[in-house]
């Protein structure tokens, strides 16, 4: 990117809050039903209808204003936000708009090990539209209204963005930050997280923002830091050919990896926004907001600190430990079941277990090793009935069946042999059968030491305990 | 069978005078004699006949409550399942509700026998009901005239003796208008206190469904079965509701009844004037005290209401695009053009001019000038009417400022046929409940009273109505040929 010039990001993420049933009516929310089955009259529009708050969708935008550290509104409104297309069913979308019911909050986000806080301007609620279809309907379009009335949470950041990094970052952060409010199932195929983007570059050291491009519904992290540096490139070019940038609706295709037009400023609605006469402003008194934050879980930036001191984990592994609720659970269970040492179990987890979901595409909550049977490996590693060897093998079993650890240990005969006797008879025959190395290991070949514990260690299938083989082997090769 | 009031026919069913099925036959007949009125725009004879074998088998069970077997229309604004319900209006002339009200559930569950669905102005808006798709409605005191509106269909319905009793909807003077004019009673309740689910809506803010009947006891019962709090509509209001048959009976010494002289002056006819002067005497020899008050924001309803009722109105009718229910426009080029000529051939004139009048309101850079501003007023007239009502227990005033006038007559100058609920609007922007009395005749046409009360207190305009109807008989006329 070319030097001169700096770029200006702000997001609006839409979150589709996890509530059972719609923001405004009783239908279910859950995704993928065959179309329409789940558009009640409300959501249809049908005339006389009336929308009813689902005070679930209130309560969590309470709770997400509480983990930004955001004003809650003790007044807020509902409005009308006026346009016509086939998939708004009543021509205008209930949102909000003068009132929100989150005000100036804020997240802080970690690039490149640099600590940035970024400014929440609020967030709102409102209700998702359908969906056109353009399937096979005799030339027509088809329209699923299941989605129709399903609550958002829109959060709108401040323009304070200054690259596709950072708006990645932040979009992680906040993905995190409502999946570990239990608020949003994070679930970006289905749509229930997706962003648009603000972008606008000018000129380093000018203080006026330049005009900016508005980039609809990117439902991806790696197609938002795309879809962004392409648009940053693309109105750089623009200006350095002496054009303008268009304030414009633009639609990214991530199949040609470019974002183009969708509607100008100029053609933009005038929504007309009017309080909805149907719903009463929404009251947030003090015992309210006392009650959800005595129910407010902790959250990841306090999580992530109190491993590191509590659990004394490295930075590193504190973070992807509490880069999920679920995630942090499951490890803290595995700490207090199996007793061990924190850092192991961090270890093991973050490796062996991470490594094997991650091959699978499995998140923790469908890990085929929960963390009982977890527990139970570290314990026999920790009380040195296995060696960290054996206790990879162990896994491998503990992944593919349904048995315990020592059930495994058990039946494949794996249980280490601390027998002094033993070890040190297959000592006595490796060191007389590898003169030669006896010799330059006591030349002062100090490497050679590695190879007599290789072969005891083959010569006993893996199970002799190797502290117990270091020693013994260093006492007779003296 | 056809003249007697509510309780009157509810005994009458008890003690095997007539059933159900005979009384619902004699109405049903009357209603086809008296086509012509044009107040039905759907009658309902075999779901009626049903209804009515239904409620002569809960009447022979003892499990009958004071409604069921009582013959009665709603509004064609009220969804009715499996009935069309067209709100007036050609966008909705193929449109069969999958749903009922909520105030139809309850008339339902009274066992109440539903005749049809009355005529209306489109989508309620209009003072003539003029504007329905399905044609004026005729007023039985003299048919030349129009019954006022919105709720015209209904005020003839009731007047003619084609029903005992009907709903009403009441926006700006829709149920006291038409009353008036017709010669009937009509309440229109706190807003708040029936539920609004299942009525289409026209300006949410300021609709409230409410009993048009003949009598006041009549609409006490009416209203008894409409009122109460409905999870299904998040402006009706969780209060008990009390029992308004119970407080027809208190007498009235002691009421204080101020006259706002906003209400008096310029503009009402005089022979209407000097007919509500005489009910006012009435209620001074109920021992009433009689003071004469001002409330300076009257002039104000008007304009305020036109901004605030087309706003709201312009969203509230968005949803008939022609694409989920109701008319569609043959062979659409595109989706533009579905919209349009949908909307634009499926809509009449005064719904058109609302909504143009109300998104113009809304529009960026008029929005504060307008809509905010007209807030503000209705604020302000909300306050005048605590104030006033503290000083009195209830205002008095006209429902018109003239009897009916021609049909045809007003249609073509909006303005002048907005001027004919001058008096009825201001209380919509507040929210407060009136009455419209029958209070005897100028040249031979009802003249209705209005009265109108504090928030809640239906039970205590009922008493003050019924009171009076029980010195004066004007709500017992009946038009000519029509008794």
């Amino acid at each position: 990117m070319n030097t001169q010039w700096e770029t200006v990001i702000g997001l609006e993420i839409h979150a589709q809050l996890a509530t059972k049933s719609k923001i405004f009516s009783g239908a279910s929310t859950a995704y993928g039903a065959e179309p329409n089955t789940q558009a009640c009259a409300v959501d249809l529009g049908l005339p006389g209808v009336l929308p009813v708050l689902n005070e679930e969708a209130v309560r969590m935008a309470v709770i997400f204003g509480m983990a930004i550290e955001a004003h809650i509104a003790p007044y807020s409104v509902f409005a009308r936000k006026n346009y016509f297309y086939p998939d708004l069913p009543k021509g205008y979308q209930i949102s909000q708009m003068e009132l929100p019911i989150v005000g100036v909050g804020h997240l802080d986000i970690d690039v490149d090990g640099v600590v940035k806080r970024i400014g929440i301007t609020r967030a709102h609620l409102e209700e998702d539209a359908g969906k056109s279809l353009h399937g096979n309907f005799h030339g027509l379009t088809g329209i699923d209204l299941n989605r129709a009335g399903t609550p958002l949470l829109e959060i709108v950041s401040e323009p304070e963005m200054s690259s596709a990094k950072e708006a990645v970052a932040y979009m992680r952060k906040m993905h995190e930050l409502v999946r570990y409010l239990g608020i949003c199932d994070g679930n970006m195929q289905e749509g229930s997280f997706r962003c648009d983007a603000n972008v606008s570059v000018r000129p380093k050291g000018q203080k006026e923002f330049g005009t900016r491009a508005e980039i609809k519904n990117i439902n991806s992290f790696k197609f938002v830091e795309k879809a962004i540096n392409h648009e940053i490139e693309r109105q750089i070019e623009v200006i350095e050919n002496g054009g303008a940038v268009v304030q414009e609706t633009r639609l990214y295709d991530s199949v040609k990896d470019e974002t183009r037009s969708m509607r100008s400023k100029e053609e933009a609605n005038d929504y007309r926004y009017f309080p909805d006469p149907d719903l009463l402003p929404v009251l947030i008194d003090e015992d309210f907001k006392a009650q959800i934050k005595a129910q407010l879980p902790e959250l990841p930036q306090a999580k992530k600190q109190r491993f590191k001191d509590d659990y004394a984990l490295d930075e590193e592994n504190a973070t992807l430990l509490t880069s999920s609720r679920p995630l942090a659970d499951y490890f803290e269970t595995v700490v207090k079941e199996s007793g061990c040492e924190a850092k192991m179990c961090a270890n093991w987890m973050t490796g062996d277990l991470l490594a094997a979901l991650n091959k699978a595409d499995l998140e923790i909550t469908d890990s085929p090793v929960g963390h009982e049977r977890l527990a139970g490996l570290l314990k026999r590693i920790s009380d040195d009935t296995i060696s960290g060897k054996i206790a990879k093998q162990v896994f491998e079993e503990l992944w593919q069946s349904t048995a315990t650890a020592d059930e495994i240990i058990e039946a494949k005969g794996l249980k280490q042999i601390t027998d002094t006797g033993a070890i040190e008879a297959i000592i006595d025959k490796i060191i007389a059968d590898n003169q030669d190395q006896v010799e330059q290991y006591r030349s002062g070949k100090d490497k050679v030491f590695g190879f007599f514990v290789g072969q005891v260690m083959k010569e006993m299938q893996g199970k002799a305990n190797p502290g117990e083989v270091n020693k013994m082997l260093k006492e007779k090769l003296k | 069978m056809h003249n007697k009031t509510i309780a009157e026919l509810a005994k009458g069913l008890r003690s095997g005078e007539f059933s159900s099925v005979e009384l619902t036959t004699a109405f049903l007949d009357r209603i086809k004699q008296h086509s012509s009125l044009n107040s039905y725009i759907t009658v309902t004879e075999d779901l009626a006949l049903q209804e009515a074998e239904a409620a002569d088998l809960r009447l022979a069970k003892g499990d009958a409550e004071l409604l069921t077997g009582i013959p009665i229309a709603q509004k064609d604004i009220f969804c009715t399942e499996g009935v069309k319900t067209t709100c007036g209006s050609k966008i909705l002339d193929n449109f069969i509700a999958p749903y009922n009200a909520t105030v139809v559930n309850k008339f339902n569950n009274a066992g109440a026998v539903m005749l049809g669905k009355l005529n209306m102005d489109e989508f309620a808006m209009g003072s003539s009901n003029e504007t329905s798709y399905y044609g004026a409605v005729k007023n039985p005191w003299d048919i030349n005239t129009v019954p006022g509106g919105s709720s015209g269909g209904t005020a003839v319905a009731v007047a003619a003796r084609l029903t005992v009793c009907a709903t009403g909807t009441d926006t700006g003077g829709s149920i006291r208008q038409p009353a008036a004019l017709c010669g009937i009673t009509g309440l229109k309740p706190t807003y708040g206190r029936v539920s609004r689910y299942g009525m289409i809506a026209y300006a949410s803010s300021l609709d409230q469904g409410g009993p048009m009947t003949r009598s006041a006891e009549d609409a006490a019962i009416m209203l008894q079965t409409m009122a109460g709090f409905d999870e299904k509509d998040s402006t009706s209001v969780d209060l008990p509701v009390p029992d308004y048959r119970a407080g027809l009976s208190k007498k009235l010494e002691g009421l204080t009844i101020g006259l706002p002289k906003e209400f008096f002056g310029e503009g009402l006819n005089s022979d209407v004037a000097a007919t509500l002067e005489a009910a006012i005497n009435e209620y001074r020899k109920l021992g009433a005290k009689v003071t004469e008050i001002s409330m300076p924001t009257l002039k104000l309803a008007i304009p305020a209401y036109y901004v605030i009722a087309p706003a709201e109105c312009s969203a509230n009718l968005s949803r008939f695009d022609g694409v989920r229910f109701g008319y569609r426009c043959e062979n659409p080029a595109d989706l533009a053009d579905l919209y349009t000529r949908s909307r634009g051939e499926g809509f009449g004139k005064e719904v058109k001019r609302r909504i143009l009048m109300g998104t113009y309101a809304l529009s960026a850079g008029y929005y504060d000038a307008y809509y905010i501003k007209a807030q503000k007023i209705r604020r302000l007239i909300s306050e005048d009417f605590k104030r006033a009502l503290s000083e009195v227990d209830v205002i008095m005033g006209p429902v018109t400022p003239s009897t009916a006038f021609g049909i045809g007559e007003k249609i073509g100058n909006p303005i002048e046929m907005y001027l004919s609920d001058i008096y009825t609007i201001a209380i919509n922007l507040a929210g407060v409940p009136a009455m419209s009395v029958p209070a005897g005749f100028a040249g031979g046409m009802p003249v209705g009273l209005q009265i109108i009360g504090n928030y809640f207190a239906e039970d205590r305009l009922l008493n003050i109505a019924h009171q009076y109807q029980q010195v004066t008989d004007w709500h017992q006329q009946m038009p000519k040929g029509f008794e």
